[in-house]
């Protein structure tokens, strides 16, 4: 990844060095623009703000918050916030780094919000929100083929996947009751086993 | 004004539904918002989430204009209406945020524990299903034929194949619906 030739002794005296200085001013300002520019998806301009210009993690810690943010329930963008925040200054950092990453959208949405009250049947507004949806719907699919390809360790997990989707949708069982009956068989499934011949693709 | 306890109700329950991604949590926004408290109706949520692709961070910062349609629906008032876009943040992303500061400073002793792995890897195929479930129960609003279907698939392969960037996609998709929809 890295361009240059840094050796990783080198790199966690840079990050530590970076890290004496942060002040909690400037966690919200690089939350604040990461919030601002990060069309498309919040990781990877998290990574390029975070790991690569101002060194306040490396890359080794950046992949494993990235992990722990992924198996919490709450989106990525704000756990990795938090996540950040926290091991750079603390709760307030925490604070800080979440408020920083929502304010942007928040405010954009708010707008956009308000105006689609107003003109939201329009004509012309309603064809463009047409092709916007069901381009967010592509691009839902994709991320949830991305994720299975990435984050399912056996094949057996498959039938799990297809139990959750024909709970919800067809049985209507609920999101909270679906994901406590199969998330339990799902993790009794994967107990802890002493050989560890089935390990997790990163 | 009435509106902001249940919103917060409301969103704090959508909040640790959130697993694997926002959209795992929208079968149940959809049922909740569309549903049981009539904010908005489902075509017109649909239209929120997916122009919130377009918006810089978190990918789900359209519940902002849910709060704000809900409370502006029922009071009239536009101030009253950007608190409830307010009090929606804090109530969706609070109690998740309070779950990653608590687990996130445990995650050392935690990594050694056993079950870990296996709650990561069970959770893992239920959190996929999950987004699968929330993603099929979106796309049947927004793919209505032939036109919004192909628009569909089209983002889907240049996903899959490409790397290009989802927000300009999503743009793309914007203006092949004015063109295919447009009266000739």
């Amino acid at each position: 990844m890295s361009k240059t030739t840094i050796t990783p002794a080198d790199e966690k005296a840079r990050v530590a060095a970076a890290r004496a200085k942060v002040t909690i001013f400037d966690i919200f300002w690089q939350f604040l623009i990461i919030g601002a520019t990060s069309f498309g998806g919040v990781v990877p301009y998290l990574r390029e703000g975070l790991v690569t210009k101002n060194h306040w993690v490396d890359d080794k810690e950046f992949v494993e918050l990235l992990s722990i943010s992924q198996s919490l329930p709450g989106l990525n963008a704000t756990n990795m916030a938090i996540l950040l925040g926290d091991r750079l200054k603390g709760w307030m950092g925490a604070v800080a780094g979440i408020v920083g990453i929502c304010l942007p959208g928040g405010v954009l949405m708010l707008c956009v919000g308000m105006f689609y009250r107003i003109h939201g049947d329009h004509p012309y507004v309603t064809y463009m929100l047409k092709g916007v949806a069901a381009a967010a719907a592509g691009l839902l699919l994709a991320t949830v083929i991305q994720l299975g390809k990435k984050s399912l360790s056996h094949q057996f997990d498959l039938v799990f996947v297809l139990v959750t989707v024909l709970a919800v949708n067809r049985l209507h069982l609920g999101v909270p009751k679906t994901l406590l009956i199969v998330g339990l068989v799902a993790i009794f499934f994967h107990y802890p086993r002493k050989s560890e011949k089935e390990s997790v693709k990163q | 004004m009435n509106q902001i306890p249940i919103l917060v109700r409301v969103f704090a329950y959508l909040s640790i539904l959130t697993v694997g991604g926002g959209m795992a949590a929208f079968p149940e926004m959809e049922h909740l918002t569309v549903t049981v408290h009539n904010w908005m109706t489902s075509s017109q949520l649909v239209h929120m989430y997916s122009v919130g692709q377009l918006a810089p961070g978190p990918n789900m910062m359209m519940i902002v204009s849910i709060g704000d349609w809900a409370v502006w629906k029922a009071s009239g008032s536009m101030t009253l209406g950007i608190l409830g876009g307010l009090v929606v943040i804090v109530a969706f992303f609070g109690p998740t945020a309070l779950l990653a500061l608590v687990v996130g400073r445990a995650w050392n002793k935690l990594e050694k524990w056993p079950w870990r792995k296996s709650i990561q890897q069970g959770l893992a195929s239920v959190s996929v299903g999950l987004l699968l479930a929330g993603t099929l129960s979106m796309a049947k609003t927004a793919v209505t034929g032939w036109t919004t279907g192909g628009i569909a698939l089209f983002v889907l392969l240049m996903m899959l194949w490409r790397k290009i960037n989802p927000a300009l996609l999503v743009l793309t998709g914007a203006i092949v619906g004015v063109i295919a929809f447009m009266p000739k």
